[in-house]
């Protein structure tokens, strides 16, 4: 049996996490999650001002710390961190082991990023259909800023065979990250379907860190205890495919067949074919049972064949955006606010900007469940203590936008009465990044292991 | 007798692009067959109307006691261009649990 753990769910997750996870139990690999879909446009902006960046940064930070541990213990680490950038993330990383003179074996998982190949693969006949609304990505092709293939596990166990103690790759299934050690420790092939789609049902679990063991978790949260010190989950991997979910000792948080079950259909579309580029899992064909305390067994998982592709991520320019808000208070704080976002609007449309889109919500009364909300009684909006008007527009005209912030400000004293601006100033104006997915024929491009050798070897 | 789903049932969401992705969980293994009779993809794009401008589509697992829904183009172009405090469904899944069904009184 192996453990596997998750230290980071997504980049901007707890920095003492991964310190927990080699800290407070045994475990012999330490994931780190850093890659979501919006972060590669992020990553890839950094990376055109500066050709050392478009790495996840806060990795080299959570190595500075946890590098001593991982080392005296021999626990393996294998980070999506390198995000464009997998060398200059080596590098950084091997520096700071450098500064506290230790000596380790840093690999990277890389040639996932097409960025620069996109002309050559669209010449070669690969159109890049948007999987979503099967358009071409003519359509968009000089909007593009990145690139990147979802590469799956093999990669990872080959860098683990070849001796890394830490492997940083750029874009993979987030799963690759878990099922990578498995295939290393347990040999697996592949064509062990089963075993493969049990690895990504594993990894799927605890991929989103403590939103695993009792985090984000609605079943029961009142009873859900010391979340302020919830403890990350860990898989316990069998050599058959066999697993359990669990977390440190003495850790808050819950691992409870409700609370893994939440994270098992979080984001998986079809569960019969959940695909990844190492095969298909079935989240149908498995069981789950309370094994003990903050313990939950899976068994049985099935898996089928993988496809002849794999996906693409990639992120094009899709214009600006600015979002403001003001909040208004009792009495009337409801009517008030729905007066001033169709004042903003008026005022909008008398200027006759080029907008693609106009938004106003009323925060505190229905602006996370929108219409399912239903619009509150006469009664109860005649109560609520105060209501923030949160208004946004979205335009592939920067100027536009621009004159767009200057309005929400006036409104504080030509509007409805008794409200505050919030102290944020002018909205600012960001550029958005749309995102477009993908595929690319698996035998055109190629994932590239590099493991250098210790020098004292 | 009319019931609320979050009488019954817990759940998580999120997105994929435009699309939202809901699963929804029976507190016990024996209301999930009332979950799988009224949750159905028609109630679904009923409740989130306005909300969901697609299809809605839905997976049943009886092993989980879950019914996972997708949702199309429901999240204002995706999670970097919504203009929405929520942009990727986040709080979606406690949405749907808002959802009044009516059944025997022996369900």
């Amino acid at each position: 049996m192996i453990r596997i753990a998750n230290g980071q769910g997504f980049w901007g997750d707890s920095p003492d996490a991964p310190l927990d996870q080699v800290r407070r139990g045994p475990i012999d690999y330490l994931t780190l999650d850093y890659l979501a879909e919006v972060t590669m446009s992020i990553l890839q902006k950094q990376r055109s001002r500066d050709p050392e960046a478009g790495y996840a940064r806060d990795f080299v930070d959570v190595i500075d710390r946890v590098l001593p541990d991982l080392l005296a213990k021999n626990i393996r680490l294998i980070a999506n961190a390198g995000g464009l950038n997998p060398e200059a993330c080596r590098r950084a990383v091997l520096a700071v082991a450098a500064r506290q003179g230790l000596d380790v074996s840093v690999a990277t998982v890389s040639g996932d990023d097409i960025t620069n190949r996109l002309d050559e693969f669209l010449n070669r006949g690969v159109e890049f259909r948007n999987m979503d609304t099967g358009e071409p990505l003519s359509v968009i092709r000089n909007q593009v800023r990145s690139a990147s293939v979802y590469f799956g596990a093999f990669p990872i166990a080959e860098a683990l065979a070849g001796g890394a103690q830490i492997v940083i790759t750029g874009r993979c299934a987030d799963a690759a990250l878990v099922l990578g050690p498995m295939i290393h420790e347990f040999g697996w092939r592949p064509d062990e379907w089963n075993k493969l789609a049990a690895g990504i049902v594993a990894g799927h679990a605890i991929e989103c860190g403590a939103q695993g063991s009792g985090g984000n978790c609605q079943d029961d949260w009142q009873t859900i205890p010391a979340l302020e010190d919830i403890g990350y989950p860990i898989v316990e991997a069998e050599p058959d495919g066999g697993f359990v979910i669990t977390k440190h000792q003495g850790t808050g948080g819950r691992v409870s067949v409700a609370s893994v079950t939440e994270q098992l259909v979080y984001e998986i579309g079809d569960p019969r074919a959940y695909l990844t580029p190492d095969c298909s899992a079935d989240f149908t064909s498995f069981t789950l049972t309370q094994d003990g305390p903050d313990r939950v067994r899976c068994a049985g998982v099935h898996g089928g064949a993988a496809t002849p592709s794999y996906k693409v991520s990639i992120s094009y320019a899709a214009g600006y955006r600015a979002i403001g808000s003001v909040a208004y208070a009792w009495p009337d704080a409801y009517a008030k606010a729905e007066a001033g976002a169709r004042i903003l609007a008026a005022r909008i449309e008398r200027l006759g900007l080029e907008l693609d889109a106009v938004h106003s919500e009323l925060l505190g009364a229905n602006a996370c469940h929108g219409i399912a909300a239903a619009q509150p009684s006469p009664e109860l909006a005649a109560q609520l203590p105060e209501v923030v008007m949160r208004f946004g527009v979205r335009s592939k005209n920067r100027a536009a936008v621009e004159r767009f912030t200057k309005e929400i400000a006036p409104l504080v004293l030509s509007g409805p009465p008794s409200v505050t601006g919030l102290g944020a100033g002018r909205p600012k104006v960001e550029e958005v990044m749309a995102y477009w997915p993908a595929l690319i024929p698996k035998h055109l491009v190629a994932p590239v292991v590099s493991v250098p050798q210790l020098v004292s070897q | 007798m009319k019931i609320r789903l979050l009488d019954i049932a817990h759940s998580r969401s999120g997105d994929k692009g435009n699309t939202s992705n809901i699963g929804l969980i029976a507190r016990r293994p024996e209301f999930y067959s009332t979950l799988v009779k009224h949750v159905t993809p028609e109630r679904v794009k009923e409740h989130f109307a306005g909300v969901c401008l697609g299809k809605v589509e839905r997976f049943e697992l009886p092993n989980l006691s879950a019914l996972n829904f997708l949702l199309y183009d429901s999240l204002d172009g995706g999670g970097t261009l919504s203009l929405r405090a929520d942009p990727q469904g986040k709080t979606m899944g406690t949405a749907l649990l808002r959802m009044e069904i009516e059944v025997e009184d022996t369900q």
